[in-house]
């Protein structure tokens, strides 16, 4: 096969959009940096900005809280890390519960919808506060407080991620289950090998969603005691009365979150062109 | 010549409509049975309740003799001995073509992998799709999908094949792919009952045509009555539309 050559008209429009490409990221580079220095500007010539800056800006205070927060925000990412687990286990098995046809699963089935409508309903700070303090107390041994954030996360977020999983297994058309029983595949079969497999593209951008939102509320763990991110802040806050290390710890949560929320998008724009392949709009 | 496949008196409705009203049909081992009739007269919902992807409201199916609506046998058993083609090919998009044709012989019939792969690679060898093996079904054109999933509903080597509508869907020039295949299945004496709309087809390779009118078996007999001679006035107006 001869490679095509291209004739003198697309050489013309290729140099013309390669000439227009570099002149639009000159453009874009150069209105970035003027409205960051009109920002900039704005921001430090505001009345009482030094105020602000000193109570929560203060690079010497953000440095030196960091080492203490850093220790805190590990144990975030510890609960987060188990969370992840658990909460990916229980809603798949309270989802696939809520799937069961048949009149023997009744009660599995109702007791699956009834979780997830309560857990849903609940805030998650009181979830928090009962298994926090709640458990403790009947047990009357002393539970790490890492464990407890574990299952307050677990138990709330279980049933909101096994909704998307739910959605995402009826969205997988029934024309599939249909062809998966035709050649014989058992209900579990099916659903293992047929239908699970679609439902997890279709439901990966609204679980990220969730993940994203749980990896922040693992920070409100700090109210069981424990010395997360969080309560070292506060720690250090009640020490020199400087609201800096806050927002040490908060930014530390934003660049967790970051690398999650930009995978989704890039998940969602691949499924996006896959699903349109071969066309330009 | 005793039926492999054999319904008598057939019921079922959704709701308050009646699609099926005592529907009698058989099918000989080796038979080619095509059913026609307009849209809505019954023809993919008797090809479900056969292959018992539905239940029936009344009636009884056998099967080699074996009453296979009886609801004490294992309906997914049953399944297993059925191959059924669907109007949309119905392919799993997120398995290659080769995994989409060896499925049921692994999961449902315990067939090694590499045993099955060998047979469904020889299989879609057959019909020049070897090459796609390992591709994904959106990656092939509409003839090859439906060529597909006729390899993946024989690969069990099932008793009897449903076919429902399998080349509505296709363009003009790819139905003869398909029907070349199901013509050269029908040679190596497969039990097909099929529905279809291909009239010319249907008089080529089926043993029997069965017309099916608002639910019902209005007329049935071989191609050459039954479509140049049809006794009923309803078989000869519905003939007339595709004449035209």
């Amino acid at each position: 096969m001869t490679v095509h050559q291209p004739s003198e008209l697309e050489l013309d429009r290729r140099r013309y959009r390669r000439s227009r490409g570099r002149r639009s990221v000159l453009v874009a580079i150069g209105s970035t940096l003027a409205f960051a220095l009109i920002v900039w500007l704005t921001i430090v010539n505001t009345p009482g900005w030094s105020q602000v800056q000193r109570a929560f800006f203060d690079p010497e205070i953000a440095w030196a809280s960091l080492p203490r927060v850093w220790d805190g925000f590990l144990l975030n990412l510890q609960v987060m890390g188990l969370s992840v687990i658990t909460v990916g286990a229980c809603a798949l098995v309270i989802a696939v519960l809520r799937t069961l046809r048949g009149p023997v699963f009744f009660p599995l089935r109702a007791l699956a919808a009834a979780y997830t409508d309560l857990f849903r309903g609940i805030p998650f700070i009181i979830v928090l506060y009962i298994v926090g303090f709640g458990i403790p107390t009947i047990v009357g041994v002393r539970i790490p407080p890492i464990v407890l954030g574990v299952i307050a996360v677990t138990l709330t977020y279980s049933a909101y991620v096994s909704e998307v999983i739910r959605a995402g297994i009826e969205a997988v058309h029934p024309s599939q289950r249909l062809a998966a029983r035709a050649l014989g595949l058992r209900h579990g079969q099916t659903m293992r090998r047929i239908v699970l497999p679609q439902a997890l593209r279709k439901m990966t951008p609204p679980l990220m969603n969730d993940f994203v939102s749980m990896q922040k509320d693992v920070g409100l763990i700090s109210i069981l005691g424990a010395v997360d991110a969080v309560r070292a802040a506060q720690i250090i806050q009640g020490q020199i009365y400087n609201f800096t290390p806050y927002v040490v710890a908060g930014l530390l949560f934003v660049l967790l979150a970051i690398p999650t929320i930009r995978l989704t998008d890039w998940y969602t724009a691949r499924l996006r062109t896959r699903e349109q392949s071969g066309s330009l709009l | 010549m005793t039926a492999l496949l054999r319904a008598t008196g057939l019921w079922k409705a959704f709701g308050e409509r009646e699609v099926l009203r005592g529907v009698d049909v058989e099918v000989a081992k080796h038979e080619v049975v095509a059913l026609i009739g307009a849209s809505g007269s019954g023809k993919s919902t008797l090809l479900r309740c056969l292959g018992l992807l539905e239940t029936i409201d009344d009636g009884q199916i056998l099967l080699a003799d074996q009453d296979i609506s009886d609801p004490r046998v294992d309906a997914n058993r049953i399944r297993a001995r059925f191959g059924a083609v669907f109007q949309s090919y119905n392919l799993f998009p997120h398995l290659s073509v080769l995994e989409n044709v060896t499925l049921a012989s692994r999961i449902v019939h315990d067939v090694p992998r590499r045993e099955a792969e060998q047979r469904g690679l020889a299989l879609l060898d057959r019909i020049g799709l070897a090459d796609l093996a390992k591709e994904h079904p959106d990656r092939l054109s509409g003839g090859q999908q439906q060529r597909a999933a006729i390899v993946r509903a024989i690969a069990t080597e099932p008793e009897v094949l449903l076919l429902d509508e399998i080349t509505s869907a296709l363009d003009p020039e790819l139905v003869g792919e398909v029907l070349g295949l199901v013509s050269e299945l029908a040679a190596d004496g497969a039990t097909i009952l099929m529905a279809t709309h291909e009239m010319a087809f249907a008089r080529e390779v089926a043993h029997r045509i069965v017309f099916l009118d608002g639910g019902e078996v209005l007329e049935e007999g071989p191609p050459e009555q039954v479509l140049a001679a049809p006794r009923e006035e309803r078989t000869r107006e519905f003939l007339s539309r595709f004449l035209a």
